[in-house]
């Protein structure tokens, strides 16, 4: 973790702050310009890709990352805000050998087309999931109304999330999985 | 010896899980922005905050004077390398930056390219510009008024601000028809200016390495080649020289064909600069200056028999194309398809006439997720219908069966030259209507309405025509519209795949493979899919207007024939036959009369690099380039439910029922995805999304805030149906899919809330139906435009 201690953005930054931020569980000691917002910190700074930048206005949630397990917009949260906080993102999700219910979820219920939105929308899902084990329908469908999704129409976005709950109770997952 | 399930191999049919999402779930995709090179810079763009107006002054000693600003380009330096314009796609030009004036609010007009963009931005802010304001032009009535001012005044002998004229079809035997008809029913609608508005926006990262002359750019594109052939012809760099490698694409629906000024910019910043360039937009500047759809004016009127036979149809568009005629399309048509209008019903006789606006709106006009123009046709005719069954005191249902075309009527002409080919249409429709109960929902509208209650149904029936395409409607730049597969099958019976379209979430990395396993039962799971980088994969147009199965995916089975037939050569050798004594089941090649003795395809594989026949060169590949002979004609039936609350303009989905006749499907899964995400646009354009101007030329909708996407909240639940006709000319009988819904969808929303709204007088709302619009329409009992100038609210 040492490349990531100090975290140079420009050549010029003469007002930095030192912040600690936990990330996916681990702490990380960064240096930041004030005006650094988090997803840059995230993506940038500590190379976690797959939190996306979509819209820079809070609207489509394609950077959706937990904020202590609160689904949040990383474009609009400073990265010094997220000082002493513990930030999840889907990086963190599941296992390199297991994916997490969410994850298995968009797979098999083809929850996702292009891509782009699908880890914030599997962060605001696992937000939901953590709160609310057995969910309706209409609860995922408000719990997901912060993103935006262009591909899916997200009928089969609800299913996922729905299967993933499924799973998570180790209910038997509905039967149109068997594809 | 059993043959293969072709099902359980992954092959044509099998609703397999798709490969792509293994990396995505994790979020492991690499999408533009994920593309970070040793030394890059970063790039961003001053756009100009007025529609229209003179430059007199920039500025941008302060930006230069930024630590960290590494280049500051100006029109002027873009000029001095004869790059402050490109020619378009549609053989008019473009600004790619501001010289003389600005035409459209966000045209971009100094570029700053920073260590980081967050320098960029500062750079940005510190460039000082004065503008002299010209008066605004928002709309095609604006732009042909005498006096108007001239945007193009750029353009040599430009004398107005008309773009272009085009007609189609047979103006006197129209007239004639008219002239016999027993009704003659008309229509005005605008089809409102919508964005495609990808959730990843356009951006490119551009490397020059000045040692070897190699131009590598990392672009969000749709169409590699394209782009590849565009930088040749305008930079005037050798083809061999130019690398367009597109990453994974966060969504692109014909928003990411156009070439932008942006590319350019990054482009010539890395040559200058000698390092790598990254460029993406933001929101903003993705929905403020990248390629818009739709935005047209129609006005029609059809002539009709008094026992609801169509007789003629007339129509006239009035587009408005914004500051250049910038359109991404490549039909050899003005108007693009927009003469497909019409085309499954049984009607002879027709003539369109077209004609282009400028004006002080953001430029390129693309295929929003249609063939271009085909969804203002669609939209148009089924609109049209509503109202001609209404003026006719008839059915919907009924008068769209008097007219549609009949299963033995094909191959058939359409008076604007069109052939269809194929399609069961009444059965289509039939399905539908049993779906939704259509008699039962009549009856429960008529009781709703005794009670205060406005209940309503839409029906929309459409063919369209997909996969771009044959020689005879398309070409772009020139050249035709082919596409392209290469598979190479290792030794062990495993394989590659390239192909000449790029897939943006449409998972070609599946349903190519898939093809593979259908041809040559090589298990879909042995098959890698590559695309999307100009230096590996064949020559190929890219994918957009539903165009990778009818094409690439035709090419796909084509190589996969090809090494078929190659294999069959190896077989009779392994097999001490002669070839014409070797018979084909999926996976196996076997003895005629004798069925246990055979070879695997793998076993050929493998024969080919270690034991091929005498004088037969080694290896198991091929190449296929497929030059589609026509369009494939999908056929859809969409039927919408709704409630209109009368107090308020506030509608409510009660059903969507999707009857889609696209052909084979290759999987299922993947195609019921996309008939969902279209009719999720269907059901945005009718509703909420859509992008306006006020007086100055300010756009409205320039963020999520004012441009209004569907979410999971809003967005109704889907009932999918489907109906199967084999397309007659594609390899396994495929037709495009990917538009369908977006296309058919919209107008089965408008005609049920204008069916619930049941006025004679309101013939019209222009989309989106906005509460205010439909309440409107309510309380005046008369047809509500949606047309801009409007008031900033």
């Amino acid at each position: 973790m040492s490349f990531s201690k100090t975290v140079e953005i420009t050549e010029t930054s003469a007002d930095t702050r030192r912040i600690t931020v936990t990330v996916n569980g681990t702490p990380r000691v960064v240096e930041v310009e004030p005006r650094l917002l988090l997803v840059h910190l995230l993506r940038e700074g500590l190379a976690l890709r797959g939190t996306h930048i979509g819209c820079d206005t809070t609207n489509c949630g394609a950077c959706t990352v937990l904020h202590d397990g609160n689904p949040i917009k990383s474009c609009t949260m400073l990265a010094v805000q997220a000082d002493g906080h513990e930030i999840t993102t889907v990086e963190g999700l599941g296992t390199p050998s297991e994916l997490d219910p969410v994850q298995e979820g968009f797979h098999r219920e083809h929850g996702l087309q292009c891509g782009f939105c699908t880890p914030g929308m599997m962060m605001a899902a696992r937000a939901l999931l953590d709160r609310e084990p057995d969910p309706s329908e209409e609860d995922v469908r408000w719990a997901l109304s912060g993103n935006l999704c262009r591909c899916t129409g997200y009928q089969n976005i609800v299913k996922a999330v729905l299967w993933a709950a499924d799973k998570q109770r180790g209910a038997q997952p509905a039967e149109e999985d068997a594809r | 010896m059993t043959a293969l399930d072709e099902v359980k191999i992954g092959g044509l049919g099998a609703s397999r899980l798709r490969v792509e999402d293994q990396r995505f779930v994790r979020g492991r995709g690499t999408y533009l922005d994920d593309i970070k090179l040793p030394g890059m810079l970063y790039m961003e763009i001053v756009r100009s905050p007025l529609a229209h107006a003179r430059i007199t002054r920039i500025d941008t000693s302060k930006a230069w004077q930024i630590p960290g600003v590494r280049l500051v380009l100006t029109g002027e330096m873009m000029a001095q390398r004869n790059l402050a314009w490109m020619p378009t796609l549609s053989y008019d030009t473009q600004a790619v930056l501001a010289t003389d004036k600005v035409r459209f609010q966000g045209q971009e007009v100094v570029v700053v390219v920073a260590d980081d963009p967050y320098i960029a931005k500062d750079g940005c802010d510190a460039v000082e510009i004065d503008y002299e304001p010209l008066p605004a032009i928002v709309n095609p009535e604006q732009s042909a008024a005498p006096g108007a001012p001239i945007i193009r005044d750029d353009k040599p002998g430009q004398t107005d601000n008309t773009c272009y004229r085009w007609e189609v079809g047979d103006r006197e035997a129209t007239e004639r028809a008219f002239a016999e008809a027993d009704v003659v029913s008309s229509l005005k609608l605008h089809y409102p200016r919508s964005h495609p508005s990808p959730i990843e926006c356009c951006g490119a990262v551009a490397d020059f390495d000045a040692g070897t002359g190699k131009l590598t750019v990392y672009m969000t594109t749709q169409a590699p080649h394209i782009v590849r052939a565009a930088v040749a012809l305008i930079a005037e760099l050798p083809e061999h020289q130019i690398r367009i490698v597109s990453p994974d694409i966060g969504g692109g629906f014909g928003n990411k064909v156009p070439v932008y000024p942006g590319y350019v910019h990054a482009i010539l910043a890395s040559i200058l600069t000698g390092r790598p360039v990254k460029w993406i937009e933001d929101k903003t500047g993705n929905l403020i200056s990248t390629g818009f759809g739709r935005d047209m004016y129609l006005d029609a009127q059809m002539a009709l028999r008094r026992d609801g036979k169509i007789l003629a149809v007339r129509m006239h568009a009035d587009t408005d194309q914004g500051a250049f005629f910038a359109d991404a399309q490549p039909s050899k048509f003005k108007v693009g398809l927009l003469h497909s209008a019409f085309a499954c019903y049984d009607i002879g006789i027709g003539y369109i006439t077209a004609q282009g606006h400028y004006t002080n709106k953001a430029p390129g006009g693309v295929a929003y997720r249609c063939s271009f123009r085909v969804t203002e046709a669609m939209f148009f005719q089924e609109r049209m219908m509503q109202a001609a069954a209404t003026d006719l005191g008839m059915d919907q249902a009924e008068f769209r069966r008097i007219n549609l075309r009949r299963d033995d009527a094909f191959p058939a002409r359409t008076p604007f030259g069109f052939l269809v080919d194929s399609g069961q249409y009444h059965k289509c429709l039939q399905v539908g209507l049993d779906a939704i109960g259509y008699d039962q929902f009549r009856r429960e509208q008529a009781a709703a309405r005794e009670k205060g209650r406005l209940l309503g149904i839409g029906i929309s029936t459409m063919t369209e025509p997909l996969g771009a395409g044959n020689s005879r409607e398309y070409d772009i730049l020139g050249i035709k519209m082919f596409d392209s597969a290469e598979l190479r099958v290792h030794l062990t019976g495993k394989a590659i795949l390239r192909t000449g379209a790029r897939t943006q979430g449409q998972g070609h990395e599946t349903t190519w493979a898939q093809i593979v396993a259908h041809e040559l039962g090589i298990p879909a799971d042995d098959v890698v899919v590559e695309e999307g980088d100009t230096d590996t994969a064949p020559y190929g147009m890219g994918t957009y207007a539903s165009r990778s199965t009818p094409v690439a995916g035709a090419a796909v089975s084509m190589a996969a024939r090809k090494v078929r037939a190659k294999a069959r050569k190896i077989a009779a050798h392994l097999l001490e036959v002669s070839e014409e004594d070797v018979e084909w089941e999926l996976g196996r090649f076997y003895v005629r009369g004798a069925p246990e003795r055979g070879a695997s395809i793998q076993e050929c594989a493998m024969a080919a690099y270690s034991n091929m026949p005498d004088g037969m060169e080694p290896g198991l590949e091929a190449t296929a380039y497929y030059d589609p002979p026509n369009l494939t004609w999908p056929f859809a039936c969409y039927i919408v439910t709704v409630e209109v609350d009368p107090e308020t303009g506030v509608w409510d989905v009660l059903r969507v029922v999707a009857v889609d006749d696209c052909g084979v499907r290759i999987n299922p899964m993947i195609v019921e995805g996309q008939i969902m995400g279209g009719l999720t646009e269907a059901y945005a354009m009718a509703s909420m999304q859509f992008q306006t101007y006020d007086a100055d030329g300010n756009m409205i909708g320039a963020n999520y805030m004012d441009y209004l996407l569907p979410t999971a909240w809003e967005t109704p639940g889907f009932e999918l149906h489907e109906v199967v006709t084999p397309c007659p000319h594609h390899p396994i009988g495929a037709k495009g899919v990917g538009e369908c819904a977006a296309v058919g969808g919209p107008a089965a929303f408008v005609n049920a809330v204008i069916d619930a709204i049941g006025d004679a007088g309101v013939r019209n709302i222009d989309m989106p139906l906005l509460p205010d619009r439909v309440w409107t329409a309510l309380q005046t009992r008369q047809s509500v435009s949606g047309a801009p100038p409007v008031g900033r609210s």
